[in-house]
C-alpha cells in the first residue's frame, strides 16, 4: 500500500517537474542583435504564452528630452517615433482619438485573439468533440448491455394523453431549432478542420455562410420554445422527495420495479432545469454574438462572480475580448447541452418502448404510463371521475 | 407527427422572419457597426 502511494506521489512530482506551467519565469534575453528590439525567441515565447518581460517594450515609449529641434529632418515628430507611438498603444498608455466611429472602434490594438483563436482550434474541438463521440459510445455500449426497456408484461393496448398539441408543439419547436443551431454550431465550429480537407474550399463557403444564416436566425425559434416550454411545464418540475427516492433507485433502469414518478420522474426534471439554465445562458451569449458590442455582459458577470466568491476575474475587459469569452463561453454551454440532449434522444426513441409516442402523438400505453409516471395516471384517472380534463 | 412537422415548419418561418422584423426595429447588426457620418474632408 505504501509502495502504491509513493509511487502515485512520485508521479505526480515527475509530473509537476515537467509540466511547462513551472517553466514559464522570464529569461534573460540578449537583445544585441535586434538593437533592442524583440527577437524570435521573445516571439516565440508570446505565441507559446509564456511568460514574457515586456518591460523592454513597454517602457520604451520615446522621450521628449530627446526631441530633435523643430527645424531638423523629421523634428516634427519631436522625441516619439511611430514605433514609440504603436508601442504605446500596445500598452495602454495613449488615449487615443480616431474619426472612426461605431463599436469598439477606439480599440486600435488587443493581443487576445490569437489565444482565443488556439483555445477554439484547439482544446474546444478536442475536447468538446470527443465528449460527443464519448457520449454515443457510451449509449451504443448502454444499448447493448442494458438493452431497450420494454414495457413490462407488454402493453395494455389502451392510451392515455400525456402531451397536449401545444406542449409537444413547443417540444418540437425548441428541439427543432436546438437541432439545427447544434449541427450548424458543429460546422462553425469544426467544418474549416474537417470539411474543407474533404469538399474543398468553395463548396464549404456555400456550407459555412448558409450554416451562419441558419444559425442566427433560427435561434429566434430557439428562444420562444425555451420560454414556452418553461412556462407549460415549471410547474411540474419542482424538485420534491420522491426526486431524491427515484434517484436512489437509479430511475429503475438496472431494476425490476419502477420507482414512483408524477407527470415527470427525477431525470426529466434534471433535463428540463439543464435546457432552461443552460439554454438561458447560451441564449443570452449567443445574443451578445449576434449584436456585436452591444450586450457586453462578462466584465459584469465577473463582477458579481467575484464579490460573491472572492475571485479576480478581469473586470475591465476591452469590447474584442467580450466578445471572445462569449464566443467561448457559448461553445462550451453548447457542447454541454448537446451531451444532455443526445442523451434524452436516445432514451426518448430506441431506449424506451413506449417513449416517443409521448411527443410523437400524445398518446402513450396505459401501461407504459403505470410504469414510470404511476401517480401522474392516478392524479388524472382521480380528474377523469370528477369530469375535469386530463394534463 | 402533425404537430412535430409543423413545429419545424414554424422554427422555419422565424428564422426567414427574424431578419426581416429586426431590420425593421432597426436591431441589425450590420447597421450598427458603421455610420453614413464619417467624412474624411
Amino acid at each position: 500500500m505504501k509502495t502504491k502511494l509513493f509511487s502515485a506521489a512520485m508521479l505526480v512530482l515527475a509530473t509537476l517537474l515537467f509540466n511547462p506551467v513551472w517553466a514559464q519565469e522570464s529569461p534573460t534575453v540578449d537583445r544585441t542583435a535586434t538593437g533592442g528590439a524583440q527577437t524570435l525567441e521573445d516571439i516565440m515565447r508570446r505565441q507559446k504564452q509564456l511568460e514574457t518581460d515586456d518591460s523592454f517594450r513597454s517602457e520604451n515609449l520615446g522621450n521628449p528630452a530627446d526631441a530633435a529641434p523643430i527645424t531638423d529632418q523629421l523634428g516634427t515628430r519631436g522625441g516619439v517615433s511611430d514605433s514609440d507611438n504603436w508601442r504605446a498603444i500596445r500598452y495602454n498608455e495613449i488615449e487615443p482619438t480616431t474619426q472612426v466611429r461605431g463599436p469598439a472602434a477606439d480599440v486600435l490594438i488587443q493581443d487576445g485573439g490569437m489565444p482565443w483563436w488556439k483555445l477554439r482550434e484547439g482544446p474546444m474541438i478536442t475536447y468538446g468533440g470527443g465528449a460527443l463521440l464519448a457520449i454515443i459510445g457510451l449509449l451504443v455500449v448502454f444499448y447493448f448491455v442494458r438493452g431497450r426497456i420494454m414495457i413490462d408484461g407488454g402493453p395494455a393496448g389502451t392510451t392515455i394523453e400525456r402531451f397536449k398539441a401545444v406542449e409537444r408543439f413547443g417540444h418540437w419547436l425548441l428541439a427543432g431549432s436546438f437541432i439545427a443551431l447544434g449541427i450548424t454550431g458543429l460546422l462553425t465550429l469544426m467544418g474549416r478542420s474537417f470539411l474543407i480537407p474533404v469538399i474543398g474550399h468553395d463548396a464549404f463557403a456555400t456550407l459555412a455562410t448558409g450554416s451562419k444564416w441558419l444559425h442566427n436566425n433560427v435561434a429566434w425559434a430557439f428562444m420562444l420554445g425555451l420560454v414556452m416550454t418553461f412556462v407549460m411545464w415549471v410547474a411540474h418540475n419542482i424538485p420534491n422527495k420522491l426526486d431524491w427516492q427515484w434517484i436512489k433507485a437509479g430511475g429503475g433502469i438496472f431494476t425490476k420495479g419502477h420507482p414512483s414518478a408524477k407527470k415527470f420522474n427525477a431525470g426529466q426534471k434534471i433535463i428540463f432545469w439543464t435546457v432552461m439554465i443552460l439554454g438561458v445562458s447560451v441564449s443570452l451569449s449567443g445574443l451578445s454574438l449576434l449584436f456585436p458590442f452591444q450586450m457586453p455582459m462578462f466584465a459584469d458577470t465577473f463582477g458579481v462572480i467575484n464579490s460573491i466568491l472572492g475571485t479576480s476575474f478581469p473586470t475591465d475587459l476591452a469590447p474584442h475580448e467580450e466578445m471572445q469569452y462569449a464566443n467561448i463561453w457559448h461553445s462550451i454551454v453548447a457542447f454541454v447541452m448537446m451531451l444532455a440532449i443526445i442523451a434524452h434522444i436516445y432514451i426518448g426513441s430506441v431506449g424506451m418502448e413506449g417513449a416517443f409516442d409521448a411527443m410523437g402523438n400524445g398518446q402513450v400505453d396505459l401501461e407504459w404510463a403505470r410504469q414510470h409516471h404511476d401517480l401522474w395516471v392516478a392524479e388524472v384517472e382521480a380528474k377523469q371521475g370528477k369530469g375535469e380534463s386530463s394534463s | 407527427m402533425k404537430v412535430m412537422i409543423s413545429a419545424f415548419v414554424a422554427a422555419l418561418v422565424i428564422a426567414f422572419a427574424a431578419p426581416v422584423v429586426l431590420n425593421q426595429f432597426g436591431w441589425s447588426s450590420a447597421q450598427q457597426t458603421s455610420t453614413e457620418s464619417v467624412r474624411l474632408d
